[in-house]
């Protein structure tokens, strides 16, 4: 494919997309505002995320996408693919050896390190969105500090169930400012946003939206005092390679209901089961 | 025992194999040309064109070759080409008073300068399915004359000049680019109609109708609608003054709304507009009444909770590519998410369970 530019977007839009990324970076989990552009693939598919990744990759990367934690669920096939045909940069399903990350639900279980970027895809970018349609309203809410909504909703949240009942795209307060919306990441995810030593960049297409955590930034999941947050996962170990911290995926295996569960993060697993590590259910 | 799933490049490849037979469908029947799309299939082309904001019929018949006749797919190859497409400059806004009108009607005046044309419109042919069509689809040579020279000049103009209706002042302000900045409210009318002409012609038309209905009324006349093909001319920097670089065939509508005066405005007659690529009569209308109703603010009038005249809700949800993205990408795997929420659901069932049984022990 020689007919587009390097990683597809023209050297102009990518500038207009660096440019909001670095004011992202300035004002962590501020959403800025992006002229995105319609890509090859539909909205609501990861163009946020593809946007973001075109215009940081660069000829001597190493790109990798997940999606549910997996390197072969077809949407991360494809956006890998496409990167291949018009960046030709070089890609991996290893967490380690990537520069890039594009992630759709999940951040990898290994830490990442000084000098990787991990960038998110986003449906919606607006925390408040669900307890506030509009985007005037909510704007305004930002700019005012105004997240009592927010507190009253997860309040409300226990009052009726006991607990708070969010259980993906928990909403984080970044740097005692903005509060944002981790993109929906199990809440098991929550803790690994903070003090993370790589780059975090948020891409939200069809929103216009991009948004960004530089490393180390505080990241706070939203609680109280006596309902602290708590990371949850299935209380059981990986079925394949037996670890017990990883977050994992409830598989159906028969007729009768049986299931098994299995680490989503498939490079985890992977690793893991190469270095010998077995479960109850591996081969 | 248990293996992972894989192969997605596989499956993907040959998904896309088996797409591509289905396009083609019975290999005995003779292929679609781009040139058949395009002559016989125009309606559909224009809309692609309109919605997909990109005037080029070959192109647009390809894309529905292509999306096996599936317009908003075919709008979205449209809308990926486009956006790839470097920009050479911007065109001289067109004078829609010099079309050549193959259509031109009124619906508020018997007679006026120009004439009233009906044009090849379906507007009075009686819906019967003509079986003719199934065995020769020739058409008879349809008579001509020649047509009046001179401009065509707009309806409002008319009223314009009795100070009937509200002025539409001279406005040389660029206006705001909807693909190069992104769409943030409070949207400018300039805005508001770039957004409406390239909206979905479905969700466009379910607008004004339900403000026909009540939701939002104001009560419309067709004070025109015209079809037809206008220059478009383009300043050359080299050169320092416009030339003529094309043709394109429009649909414009303007409609003239009732007006009992507000706080701000006296008792006259109001606009609304609409301006769409290609034959789309359809969605020029429905552009009109929308733009009219979005105006509500600006003329004073009350605003009555209607979806038509909350332009947040109408703007954002217009795209049918956005629409159509977000909506489909359910489809894509959400274990992750799914598997987060089980666990909640199990958790609050099991407390509700251990509650009720120390409930039932008391």
């Amino acid at each position: 494919m020689t007919d587009y530019n390097f990683a597809y977007l023209d050297e102009q839009t990518k500038r207009m997309i660096r440019r909001a990324i670095l004011k992202g970076l300035a004002i962590p989990g501020y959403q800025v505002p992006f002229a995105s552009r319609e890509m090859p693939m539909p909205y609501g598919w990861g163009t946020g995320g593809v946007q973001v990744s075109a215009a940081v990759l660069t000829p001597e990367d190493t790109f990798k996408v997940i999606d549910q934690g997996a390197d072969d669920t077809t949407n991360a096939v494809s956006i890998r693919t496409f990167f291949q045909r018009t960046a030709g940069v070089a890609t991996t399903t290893s967490t380690s050896d990537a520069t890039v990350i594009q992630t759709r639900h999940r951040i990898p279980e290994e830490p990442l390190t000084e000098g990787q970027i991990l960038v998110y895809q986003v449906p919606i970018p607006e925390p408040l969105r669900f307890l506030e349609p509009r985007e005037s309203e909510t704007r305004k809410m930002h700019s005012l500090e105004e997240y009592g909504l927010m507190h009253v909703k997860l309040y409300e949240d226990i009052a009726r169930h006991g607990h708070i009942a969010t259980s993906y795209a928990y909403p984080v307060k970044v740097e005692g400012r903005y509060v944002m919306d981790p993109s929906p990441i199990p809440k098991f995810d929550n803790p690994k946003l903070g003090d993370m030593a790589a780059i975090q960049l948020f891409g939200a297409g069809r929103e216009q939206r991009i948004y960004a955590l530089p490393p180390y930034t505080q990241v706070i999941s939203l609680d109280f005092e006596d309902h602290p947050f708590e990371a949850s996962k299935a209380d059981h170990p990986c079925g394949m390679c037996g670890a017990t911290k990883s977050y994992l995926d409830e598989v159906i295996i028969d007729d009768a209901g049986g299931r098994m569960f299995v680490c989503s993060d498939t490079d985890f697993c992977d690793a893991r089961q190469a270095a010998g590590h077995k479960g109850k259910d591996a081969a | 025992m248990y293996v992972a799933v894989k192969g997605g490049e596989r499956a993907i490849e040959n998904a896309h194999a088996w797409l591509a037979e289905e396009r083609r469908g019975d290999t005995t029947v003779e292929e679609l040309s781009i040139a058949q799309i395009r002559e016989q299939l125009s309606l559909a082309v224009n809309r692609v064109m309109a919605e997909g904001s990109l005037y080029d019929p070959d192109l647009a018949a390809l894309a529905i070759k292509q999306a096996r006749g599936d317009l908003i797919e075919a709008i979205f190859l449209i809308r990926a080409y486009r956006t790839t497409l470097p920009r050479f400059g911007a065109s001289e806004p067109v004078d829609t008073g010099n079309m050549a009108c193959d259509r031109r009607i009124s619906a508020t005046f018997k007679d006026l300068p120009g004439g009233q044309v009906l044009g090849p419109t379906f507007d009075y042919t009686h819906r019967l399915l003509d079986f003719k069509l199934a065995a020769d689809g020739e058409a008879p040579k349809a008579p001509t004359r020649d047509t009046e020279p001179g401009n065509v000049p707009h309806v409002t103009e008319f009223l314009n000049r009795e100070g009937l209706i509200e002025e539409a002042p001279h406005d040389d302000t660029p206006p705001p680019d909807l693909t190069r900045e992104p769409l943030e409210m409070p949207a400018e009318r300039a805005l508001r109609l770039q957004a409406l002409t390239r909206a979905d012609e479905g969700f466009t038309l379910g607008l004004a109708y339900s403000t026909q209905r009540g939701y939002g009324r104001n009560h419309t006349f067709v004070g025109e609608l015209r079809i037809g093909s206008v220059p478009v001319e383009m300043e050359i920097p080299e050169l320092g003054f416009a030339v003529e670089i094309g043709e394109v065939t429009l649909t414009e509508c303007e409609t003239v709304n009732q007006f009992t005066g507000s706080k701000t405005e006296p008792p006259q007659f109001t606009r609304g507009y609409g301006l769409v690529f290609g034959q789309t009569e359809r969605k020029a209308i429905s552009m009109a009444l929308v733009d009219r109703a979005l105006r509500w603010e600006e003329l004073g009038e009350d605003n009555v909770g209607a979806p038509a005249q909350d332009a947040e809700f109408v703007l954002y949800h217009a795209d049918n590519i956005q629409a159509t993205g977000f909506l489909e990408h359910i489809k894509l795997p959400h274990y992750v998410d799914f598997q987060s929420e089980l666990e909640l659901v199990r958790k609050l069932r099991r407390e509700a369970a251990a509650q009720q049984v120390q409930e039932a022990a008391e």
